[in-house]
């Protein structure tokens, strides 16, 4: 026996291609199918019901949406996912780099602030807040404590108090994405830009902002997606004064019996997430490849 | 100069956005203890009274074990599901892989109303009317995502050549599994499970469409509470339900650590 003839080592695992591929498409199967079951059917049904009339195919659901009354209540969901997607970018994004720049016990203890909001019920949340914003609730106390305010303001059931509790619930999806990135940026680009001349506020603009991007178009995309399509939020925060597409879509279907017009209503929400997600999908793109 | 200006105002930032995300928390805290049933902060005295009162609260139990089924039971089913998933995708000769991987975790970009008025039609064209099985179902398509976002990134950090090499040093394909991937999976799985858990357990936006009179899930009665009659026993209950996320998130971070929940590989 030479050498040559040695046995080739057993192969340790490489069952055929062909039998590999159908063990693959096995242990994706059970996942496939409640996607296309239970995800992909419902909602081919729910673009289905939106168009169905007595009479064929029809638009007249997406045409009462179209009258000033409910283009006032799309313009409510836009303007609560705008402001609150400001106001988080506003507070989030400078606490990233601070968050970033923490060590140790700081760390952990500013984590932990982000982690458990995002953990608790958004439920407990919107309740802490109307007991906060109540007109004998403590805001008030302080406000007039400090001076600020004579009178108890009114703040609940108000824009302000919409505001104020979506951006406290939702500020941690912009503080994380931004944070993940922040905290991956290589320090001595900033460095290298004060070396080659660059001021702070150049160097910033020129180097830090563009490399934080997909961090900042991840959280906006997240917050915005999130807080236009926020139920319980207005709910419990203005209530009826403030209609959304939200709010107007479980009544049509929990109150009003108008399964028609709540599928057209959640289309519209739907197309509205889905601009915002394909638009950040985009850009983070094109932000890369530059 | 500027600099320094910027890392200040940096740092006051963080501070702002930490006490103004601990506010809402502090405060039910602190209305859980209150001795009188309107909400007085700054309090005068304290009271434990409204903790024993939670579980009088009309139709408390079922709703909390209800939630528990649902959210153990589609956690469980997905963590199965969406790892055998991300197992085809990461490693398997699957056509369509990628795909795949848009789609499983496409379901997070979906506002859950439209998910859930999405499936009650769907369940009532088909004629699906046994509520319990309803959420369970819904709830699967809730946490499925989670699961298969987490174990997809958590199996492409991981090195399959690993599990090649413990065969060749003698363990049989079933123990090098147990011995290699599965300890070096444990913190991905358990971050998807956690993630999951509290997907299902605090979800309202789907189920309040599926639930019916007599099965409701606990988010759901506790909004019912709340606009109904609200008072310090709410509080009790949600500071109860902290409580047990505190303790959650304490042994997660023991096991696997926030900042790297966080997402940073550090």
């Amino acid at each position: 026996m030479t050498a040559t003839e040695l046995p080739a080592p057993s192969p340790v695992v490489s069952p055929a291609p062909d039998r590999e591929r159908w063990l693959a498409i096995g242990f994706a199967g059970p996942a496939t199918l409640v996607l296309v079951v239970l995800f992909a059917l419902p909602l081919a049904l729910l673009f289905t019901a939106s168009v169905a009339g007595p009479a064929g195919l029809t638009l007249s659901e997406y045409e009462k949406l179209a009258t000033p009354h409910y283009l006032g209540v799309i313009w409510n969901s836009l303007r609560l996912a705008l402001l609150t997607t400001g106001i988080a970018f506003l507070i989030g994004y400078p606490a990233s780099f601070a968050l970033a720049r923490a060590r140790g016990v700081l760390r952990s203890v500013m984590l932990a602030a982000l982690f458990l909001p995002l953990a608790a019920s958004v439920i407990v949340k919107a309740f802490a807040w109307t007991i906060l914003l109540r007109s004998d609730g403590l805001v008030n106390t302080v406000l007039i404590a400090l001076g600020i305010v004579d009178e108890p303001i009114r703040m609940i059931f108000t824009e302000t108090a919409l505001i104020v509790g979506a951006v406290n619930i939702f500020l941690p999806f912009m503080i994380l994405p931004i944070y993940a990135v922040v905290a991956q940026l290589d320090h001595r680009l900033v460095e290298a830009a004060a070396t080659l001349g660059a001021s702070p506020v150049v160097a910033f603009v020129r180097v830090v902002m563009p490399l934080t991007l997909p961090g900042i178009i991840a959280g906006v995309a997240l917050v915005f997606s999130l807080s236009v399509s926020a139920y319980v939020v207005p709910t419990l925060l203005i209530g009826e004064r403030y209609p959304t597409l939200s709010t107007t879509i479980a009544k049509a279907f929990l109150l009003a019996r108008q399964p028609g017009f709540g599928a057209a209503a959640g289309v519209v929400l739907l197309a509205i997430t889905l601009t915002a997600v394909a638009l950040s999908a985009r850009l983070g793109r094109s932000g890369g490849s530059r | 100069m500027t600099a320094r200006l910027a890392i200040g105002f940096a740092w006051l930032a963080a501070l702002a956005a930490v006490l103004f995300l601990a506010v809402p928390l502090l405060t039910v805290v602190a209305a859980s203890v209150s001795p009188t049933p309107v909400f007085d902060l700054p309090l005068e005295g304290a009271s434990l009274r409204w903790y024993a009162r939670i579980g009088r609260l009309d139709g408390f139990w079922p709703a909390l074990s209800l939630s528990l089924q649902i959210a153990l039971l589609s956690t469980a089913i997905a963590l199965v599901i969406g790892t055998l998933a991300a197992i085809a995708i990461v490693r398997g000769r699957l056509p369509g892989a990628e795909t795949l991987a848009t789609a499983l975790v496409s379901p997070l970009m979906m506002p859950g109303l439209v998910l859930g008025i999405a499936l009650l039609q769907y369940f009532r064209a088909v004629g699906f009317t046994a509520t319990w099985s309803a959420l369970l179902l819904a709830h699967l398509v809730v946490t499925l995502p989670y699961v298969a976002r987490t174990m997809i990134a958590g199996l492409a950090l991981f090195d399959f050549t690993l599990v090649e090499a413990a065969r060749t040093l003698g363990c049989t394909y079933a123990g090098a599994i147990l011995r290699v991937m599965v300890p070096a999976l444990a913190p991905s799985f358990l971050t998807a499970g956690l993630f999951s858990f509290l997907a299902s357990f605090d979800n309202y936006p789907v189920s309040i469409f599926l639930t019916d009179v007599r099965t409701k899930t606990l988010p759901i009665k506790m909004l019912q509470y709340i606009e109904e009659a609200p008072d310090p026993t709410l509080a009790a209950l949600s500071t109860l339900i902290l409580a047990a996320t505190v303790i959650l998130l304490v042994a997660s971070d023991r096991l696997i650590g926030l900042h790297r929940m966080a997402g940073t590989s550090e």
